[in-house]
């Protein structure tokens, strides 16, 4: 199986791949954490939905890490669009007879592809994060912001919490995109089905019945991002992540196994 | 007996309705080159693809080096294949590409400049895979076949889009490995590209085999033809029932007569027209090709 995580980090880490997502990565991470701390008088708000963050806020210990999460919430966009884009394109490229002949073992070939994935998005999340609180420090002083909070060991502990759940998330969003990858056989639907779930039906199904939105498996893996919320708990939102993804995974992992390889 | 790289019992395959192969019997002998012929959707690719595990059978069973097909897993690393065209990782250069798969197989990566090198693609091989020609995509997939050193070559239709001395290339490849000792399984729609080199043939024809043996065995079914050409034209008629009436087989074809008759029988039909006053103008004796001889056995026209 390590030969499989091998071979298949060769293919990650192609130019294209590599530097576009870290591009993208990069450049979400820069703008969101800048808007932050450039913005703070804006009348429009410099956070989420228009909300304002002040100085005073961003003066504590989670101040540190408030770029890092609003970023987080993309970084499994992100990585869904690549895990299921990575997967789906073995059938649709008909690379998946290759891989095949030289590693027999489908789930030799799922398990290793998946570790490496992990990386992948290991990676994404750490530049991300090391991007976020860079530009963090280095704006601060302009917003008048006080940095003495952010290197106590509280902030420490915050960052490698939050650093450690947007990982989660986003390894939760890119297995979901690799479930349906592995399904759907196409990188352009599995990419399609996977975004419009995301972004779209969930947030109608969301504000069609308020209730639903805590069985949602998009709703539950960003709150795991965030660290759980107070109407939503942590504890909930893995229950509610890992059935989805255990049996999702399942289902996937049984069609690999059995189906013929005919393209 | 010879040892068998390659033998399928009653292997069927059912898509829906249609057999893609029914009750499919055939050997491999180890150490040969076996052609695989059939025309377009005989079956040729899905029995590869039964062979090499990608898809399992309806019924049936087969082994491969001596292992049954249900555990490719026991087999597949003496085995080099290249299944229905060659498909690769468009964004990554043909170096990369075989790298990905000696890593997956285990296999050295020293071994992929060798085999750049022997089909001709060292100097293309950092460039993608996507700008390649359909020549070098073929190229670069017989190169991945060839990653495991293997036992057991198998090839699906490995000459397509080549051009002439690139078929000349891929035969000699064959050729080579073949005396060495590796068996090849080698497909194609076309015999005549096969008739050469292979010493086995197995021929599918709407998922059923219908010739499965030595290449010698089809040639011996091959009935020679005489080629007569009297001198004026209007002599072919005369000359025609002259023949039929001592027994021959006859056909007119554009001004001739194709007599189905072996070599010896070219005196007798001289001789006959020179008694019947007429002059040959041409007389030449015509092997059908293996081609013509399996579509005559399969009783299929051109
Ligand atoms: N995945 C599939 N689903 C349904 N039918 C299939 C599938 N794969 C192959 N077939 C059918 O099985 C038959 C044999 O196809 P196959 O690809 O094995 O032929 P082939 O001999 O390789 O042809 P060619 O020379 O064109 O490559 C065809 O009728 C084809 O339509
Ligand atoms: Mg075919």
């Amino acid at each position: 199986m390590i030969r499989v995580v091998i071979a298949e980090l060769r293919k990650l880490r192609r130019p294209t791949l590599l530097l576009g997502t870290i591009a993208t990565v990069g450049g979400l991470s820069a703008l969101f954490t800048s808007i932050i701390f450039l913005m703070i008088d804006s009348e429009d708000g410099n956070s989420r939905r228009g909300e304002s963050i002040g100085p005073e806020e961003l003066s504590q210990a989670t101040g540190l890490v408030y770029g890092f999460r609003l970023v987080g919430a993309f970084l499994g966009i992100v990585a869904l669009c690549i895990f299921a884009s990575q997967t789906a394109q073995e059938y649709s490229l008909g690379t998946l007879r290759n891989l095949l002949v030289r590693q027999p073992s489908r789930m030799k070939i799922l398990a290793g592809k998946f570790i490496s994935m992990k990386i992948f998005a290991l990676v994404m999340v750490l530049f991300a994060g090391a991007l976020s609180i860079l530009i963090s420090f280095a704006l601060a002083g302009r917003a008048g912001v006080d940095t003495s909070a952010w290197t106590t060991s509280d902030a420490m502990e915050l960052l490698f919490k939050s650093t450690l759940n947007i990982f989660i998330a986003t390894l939760c969003f890119g297995t979901f995109g690799m479930i349906l990858g592995l399904l759907l056989r196409s990188p352009i639907s599995a990419i399609a089905v996977g975004v419009l779930w995301i972004l779209i039906l969930e947030n109608i199904l969301g504000a069609l019945i308020k209730s639903t939105g805590k069985w949602l498996p998009g709703f539950n893996f960003s709150n795991l991002g965030e660290g759980g919320n107070p109407s939503l708990s942590y504890r909930h939102s893995v229950a509610v992540s890992l059935a989805y993804l255990i049996i999702g995974g399942a289902i996937a992992a049984v069609f690999f196994k059995r189906r013929d390889v005919a393209n | 007996m010879e040892k068998t790289a390659i033998s399928a019992s009653d292997l069927t395959k059912i898509y829906g309705e249609r057999a893609a192969l029914s009750h499919g019997n055939f050997v491999v002998p180890e150490g040969s080159i076996c052609g695989f012929v059939g025309p377009n959707g005989s079956g040729k690719t899905t029995t590869i693809r039964m062979l090499l595990g990608l898809i399992a059978p309806t019924s049936g069973t087969a082994t491969v080096l001596g292992e049954s097909i249900s555990h490719p897993e026991k087999y597949l690393p003496h085995v080099g294949a290249m299944i229905e065209g060659p498909a690769f990782y468009p964004a990554l250069s043909g170096r990369e590409n075989l790298k990905v798969l000696a890593e997956l197989g285990g296999f050295p990566l020293s071994r992929v400049d060798q085999l750049l090198e022997k089909v001709d693609l060292a100097d293309r091989g950092g460039s993608k895979f996507k700008t390649y020609s359909l020549g070098m995509k073929q190229r670069l997939g017989i190169a991945a076949a060839l990653l495991p050193n293997p036992k057991l070559l198998i090839l699906d239709e490995p000459t397509n889009g080549l051009d002439p001395s690139g078929i000349q290339e891929v035969r000699g490849i064959i050729k080579d490995l073949a005396d060495s000792g590796t068996t090849v399984f080698v497909s194609s729609h076309i015999l005549s590209e096969l008739e050469m080199i292979c010493e086995y043939l197995i021929m599918l024809r709407e998922g059923r085999v219908i010739f499965s043996g030595r290449t010698q065995e089809l040639l011996s079914g091959q009935k020679p033809i005489i080629v007569a050409k009297p001198e004026y034209d209007v002599d072919l008629t005369n000359l025609a029932k002259k023949l039929t009436d001592s027994g021959f087989n006859i056909s007119i074809v554009d001004g001739s007569l194709h007599i189905e008759a072996a070599q010896e029988a070219s005196a007798t039909i001289n001789r006959m027209a020179f008694e019947t006053g007429i002059t040959l103008a041409s007389i030449s004796v015509v092997l059908p090709t293996l081609e013509e001889t399996f579509f005559e056995m399969t009783g299929d026209s051109k």
